[in-house]
């Protein structure tokens, strides 16, 4: 029994003296091999007495077991030591830089529209849209602004032809989306406008969102109460207050012009006043049953403002380094 | 409109500053946009007489002046001023005067001893410039403090008015709105009335009686050539920005500020016959008082006599026919034109006159006469001179219709309840007629009004009295409806996502670009000319995004980019034959590096592929077919039309390489532009079933002709329609080694499925035959082992 007892602790050595699987494996077959050790043992126990065979035979199974034992732990010893290796092996550097391609962004201009679009549709607000190119009809006459009128140099207008301008704002809209609508009317219409001017403050195009509101009570209060949310909203701030001075536009009345607090004192930063009776006579709308206002706001202001930009033509120099800070 | 306070404050004098007198004009819509003081905030200066004037000892430049400036004995004090002299009275600065930045103390200049300083219109802030002291008048009282003297506790202000507030066009007429506003008693000037001598007056024909509804004329002679305008009248005209031309010219251009009427004086002597108001002949033309010469159209009413036209009716006056140094006598004119026949004229000649200006917008037809006596008054007290009788015509002047006005609806309209009295006390402060009929008011406007024609121009007015600021901003109640959400159409910004997620940046660029963008990129295309650009690179409209897109590549490029790729969504704009299309575009330019430069990737410049995969991604999963095709402006064999769903919708390609040169650009972008509306047209999804047998994939690798393309063969094999095969797909292309140089290997993986059986290995090898022997027939493919 002795003879089993050190064929064990040999078994147990040689296992743990191997670094390869292979190797492994190979003792394996010595011990307990179909030739190996262990299957010798038992060929020997015919050669002893009966009485005496199932205590040693059972002695010898209980050593082949201590080795499979040595045996299976070696092998996930081994395993484990194989992946560890393996995982050391294929470590990464991770603070290197993700490959691929980059992402672009929006103009902030665009940006700024989303987010004025994205308040107004949040009360039910519908976007309308209309040309650039626009008749003298649409942009001036329809608007109650006839030929000759003083408010028509006001506008600083691109001529294109003789029936043609450049919209000079976006309120022709207006005129486009009631004609082919009834009242309740709520819309805002985002987009390009053009005059003939240029310098930090102006830029011969930029953009303008109008909003329109018909309904049957919708009035100059009301009109007070969209422009202060909005721009509360806008801003993220709800101490932002909104200052109404009479102004003139031919095709509002009461007009007005809006200015927003900012810093210790106010700014100027758009056009508004209840539709007048002239243009909702245009487009048939009876404007003793139905009333509303208008306004029109200057995008550019609003992103200046907004994103802290001091000089309007940067909006336009499409300078990758300006633009890229708004991604 | 600039004018003197004080000038204001004579007329209306509300007790509050000038700060908030300001504010009150500002938020009654008449915006002051500037409040300057009209000269430096300084004290202690005081009318000086200068009594001897001797030379400096030790300095040639200096004088030592002996000065009263009324403190009992006079003052010595030195002066460096070219003008002073004995007997001139000037402003002089006492020791301890405070003027801005430093104050007068006794000093020593060079040795003499200096007890003051004698004053120049610049060290009072009254001017930018000056030479020399400010010579005050021989009969400024010696002592007195400059500032009550020359009225310098004053501050100019200055209106930006809106067209609507004719009325306020005038000293007097913003009087009697600082008057409505405040409720403060208003003073106007009273007119004496002028003893009239018996004259001969030319007779006034007035042939266009609705352009000049009212036309009045006065004759004044015996004036005195050397009258001087007196300098309070001077002081007033400055302060508004007028200069000072001569007695005659200064009171007509006083009597317009403090009335509001334009007026104008022709010299008598150059007057030939009766005096025409009529509508120009075509062809005539007039030389005007600024030596400019027009041609008059047939819409410009003038004003003539028997030799020929002598002004512009309300514009401006003839040179030939002005008062000039030598005029003894006038003609004095005071008309009321009717906005009408003069408005949208002078900007038409490129002129803006103060005339002009009012007559455009509306002049009190009602003060015609009170202004021309007003000027009549002063004239024959500055100039002398004997006022002859008034001549008149008159025709049919605008009526003013009553406007009814509902205090119910006013309070409607602007959100606030308006009693009966609060409305009859605006309506009295504003000095408007009407008569109280209970639930309305007949409101009848003004002379002086022209912007009062509805009810809600009245409201406008009780809105002003009562103050915008006081309205409150009330949330709007309504029904509330949901919106649309249309799902067969995407948003625009979803095409703009689309694209920022694939690495380009959108810009916006000018709508108008440079005539030769267009010749270059668009040669086929008559582009849409602006009758007045801004700039002559400014001068057409686009037809195509490119030219915007290479000019922000251009300019990037100058900024030492090296990788620009830019978008932009915005409308182009074509002539036809009904007038203009304005198509909305997307496009696009990619330049430079596919990716950006970084480790683990080879630096490659992006290419058509690289591009046409973005816009496979901006339609997806609609699918773009791409077709070889030839656009002037791309490289004729990098250049694909783009369409979807049968229709031709834009380009993609490489710039040609001409134009690479052209724009001077160290190597080619890939450009592209598409119909943007197309794009945003997407199906509503349905349901189908997900079979549960097992999909079949077979390669199929075919050796066809280089020129071939790809597409063709991918449209064949899905025409064929074979039962099961649910997608063909490309997944190689191979040029080179193993095979003819006049040949390419084309391999395709097949993909068959049914969702009632798997196929067995029969039915997908005759499957394979089917496409095999369709790809041999019609493209000559032989198919590779």
């Amino acid at each position: 029994m002795e003879n089993l007892e050190h064929i064990v602790a040999n078994a147990q050595a040689e296992f743990a003296a191997v670094t390869q699987a292979v190797e492994l494996e190979q003792i394996k077959a010595r011990y307990l091999g179909k030739t190996g050790l262990m299957t010798e043992q038992m060929k020997q126990l015919g050669k002893l007495p009966a009485e005496q065979r199932p205590a040693a035979g059972s002695l010898i199974n209980q050593a082949k077991e201590q080795i499979q034992t040595a045996l299976e732990a070696r092998r996930a010893a081994l395993k484990e030591a194989e992946l560890a290796s393996r995982l050391a092996s294929e470590t990464l550097d991770v603070t290197l830089p993700g490959r691929g391609t980059a992402m672009g962004g929006l103009h902030p201009v665009t940006r700024t529209l989303a987010r004025i679009e994205a308040i107004f549709r949040s009360i039910g607000f519908e976007v309308a849209q209309g040309p650039e190119i626009e008749t003298d009809f649409y942009n001036f006459t329809a608007l109650n602004i006839p030929e000759n009128h003083p408010a028509r140099a006001m506008h600083d207008t691109f001529y294109i032809d003789d029936q043609h301008v450049l919209r000079t704002h976006t309120s022709p809209v207006q005129v486009h989306y009631m004609e082919s609508r009834t009242p309740p009317l709520k819309i805002i219409a985002p987009g390009r406008v053009y005059r003939v001017d240029s310098d930090a403050t102006h830029s011969p195009m930029f953009h303008q969102v109008e909003g329109l509101w018909i309904d049957e009570a919708i009035s100059f209060a009301n009109l007070k109460g969209v422009v202060q949310d909005f721009l509360q909203r806008f801003f993220e701030r709800d101490d932002l207050k909104v200052r109404f001075r009479p102004s003139f536009f031919p095709f509002t009345e009461p007009s007005a012009e809006m200015d927003m607090s900012w810093g210790d004192g106010w700014l100027e930063i758009g056009g508004c006043g209840m539709v007048h009776p002239n243009v909702l006579g245009h487009v048939n709308v009876d404007s003793e049953k139905y009333m509303g206002f208008a306004f029109g706001l200057g995008v550019e202001r609003l992103a200046m403002l907004r994103y802290g930009v001091d000089d309007l033509r940067l909006f336009f120099s499409n300078d990758l380094r300006f633009l890229k800070q708004f991604n | 409109m600039k004018f003197s306070e004080q000038w204001l404050r004579s007329y209306v004098n509300p007790p509050m500053d000038s700060a908030a007198l300001s504010h009150l004009l500002t938020m009654a819509g008449l915006e002051v946009e500037a409040m300057e003081p009209v000269a430096a905030d300084f004290s202690g200066i005081v009318v000086g007489h200068v009594l001897t004037v001797a030379p400096h000892p030790d300095a040639d430049r200096l004088r030592v002046c002996e000065v009263d400036a009324g403190t009992g004995a006079p003052l010595q004090i030195v002066c460096g001023a070219a003008n002073v002299s004995a007997g001139v009275r000037v402003p002089c600065a006492m020791v301890g005067a405070k003027l801005p930045g430093f104050e007068i103390k006794k000093a020593k200049l060079r040795g003499v001893e200096s007890l003051g300083m004698l004053c120049s219109a610049r060290e009072l802030g009254m001017a930018e410039e000056a030479d020399g002291l400010l010579l005050l008048a021989a009969d400024a009282p010696v002592g007195r403090d400059i500032r009550e003297y020359l009225g310098l506790n004053d501050k100019i202000f200055t209106l930006k008015l809106t067209p609507n507030r004719s009325d306020c066009l005038s000293l007097m007429g913003i009087a009697r709105e600082v008057a409505a506003l405040t409720g403060s008693e208003l003073h106007l000037p009273v007119v004496p009335a002028v003893a009239k001598t018996a004259q001969a007056t030319p007779a006034i024909r007035v042939a266009a009686g609705a352009a000049c509804p009212r036309y009045c004329g006065q004759v004044i002679s015996g004036l005195r050539p050397d009258a001087q305008t007196p300098p309070w009248m001077v002081e007033r005209l400055l302060r508004s920005g007028v200069r000072s031309l001569g007695a005659v010219v200064d009171i007509t251009n006083y009597v317009m500020l403090e009335t509001g009427q334009p007026l104008h004086a022709f010299d008598l002597a150059k007057l030939t016959g009766a005096i025409d108001v009529r509508m120009a002949h075509a062809g005539e033309s007039l030389t005007l008082l600024n030596e400019q010469t027009i041609k008059l159209d047939d819409d410009m009413l003038v004003i003539a006599d028997q030799a020929g036209v002598l002004a512009l009716a309300g514009i401006m006056g003839g040179a030939a026919s002005g008062v000039g140094a030598d005029t003894t006598g006038i003609f004095l004119e005071s008309a009321f034109f009717h906005p009408d026949y003069i408005a949208g004229r002078a900007r038409r000649l490129g002129l803006s006159t103060d005339a002009s200006h009012r007559f455009e917008r509306g002049v009190d037809y009602a003060a015609t006469q009170a202004a021309l006596a007003r000027a009549a008054q002063l004239i024959v007290e500055i100039c002398g001179g004997n006022a002859g009788v008034v001549s008149e015509v008159m025709h049919e002047l605008p009526e003013r219709a009553a406007i009814r006005l509902r205090p119910e609806r006013a309070g409607k309209l602007l959100g606030v309840a308006f009693s009966r009295e609060e409305v009859a006390e605006w309506l009295r402060r504003l000095q408007f007629d009407y008569v109280d009929e209970g639930a309305v008011f007949r409101v009848t406007p003004p002379s002086y009004r022209f912007d009062l024609t509805i009810e809600s121009d009245l409201i406008e007015e009780l809105a002003r009295l009562y103050g915008y600021d006081n309205i409150p901003a009330i949330a709007p109640v309504a029904d509330l409806t949901m919106l649309p959400q249309p799902e067969r159409q995407r948003p625009l910004d979803r095409l703009r996502d689309i694209l920022v997620a694939r690495d380009y940046q959108e810009v916006i660029t000018y709508s108008f670009v440079d005539a030769a963008w267009e010749a270059a990129l668009a040669p086929g295309v008559q582009p849409i000319a602006l009758k007045n650009p801004i700039a002559s690179q400014m001068g057409v409209m686009r037809s195509t995004l490119w030219g915007g897109l290479i000019d922000v590549l251009k300019s990037n490029l100058n900024r030492r980019q090296t990788r620009v790729r830019v978008t932009e969504i915005g409308n182009c704009f074509l002539a036809n034959d009904a007038g203009y299309d304005q198509p909305l575009r997307i496009g696009g330019l990619a330049f430079g590096g596919a990716v950006p430069e970084q480790w683990g990737e080879s630096a490659r410049d992006v290419d058509f592929y690289d591009v046409k995969a973005d816009l496979e991604a901006l339609c997806w999963p609609k699918v773009l077919k791409f077709a070889a095709a030839r656009h002037v402006a791309l490289h004729p064999g990098q250049c694909a039309s783009v369409s979807l769903d049968g229709e031709h919708i834009g380009w993609l390609g490489v710039l040609h390489p001409a134009l690479v040169q052209q724009w001077d650009l160290p190597s080619a972008p890939v450009l592209f532009e598409l119909a943007a509306v197309p794009l945003l047209h997407r199906d509503v999804p349905l349901h189908a079933e997900i079979s549960r047998f097992q999909a079949v994939r077979r390669d199929l690798a075919v050796l066809v002709n280089q020129e071939v393309e790809v597409q063709t063969l991918l449209d064949a094999m899905q025409s064929a329609r074979i039962a099961g095969v649910t997608e063909i797909a490309l997944f190689d292309v191979y040029r080179g080694k193993g095979i003819d140089s006049d040949k390419k290997s084309l391999a395709f993986r097949v993909s068959m499925q049914d969702n009632q059986k798997t196929f067995t290995d029969s039915e997908v090898d005759a499957a394979m035959t089917h496409l095999t022997e369709l790809l041999q027939q019609q493209f000559n493919a032989q198919l590779r082992s």
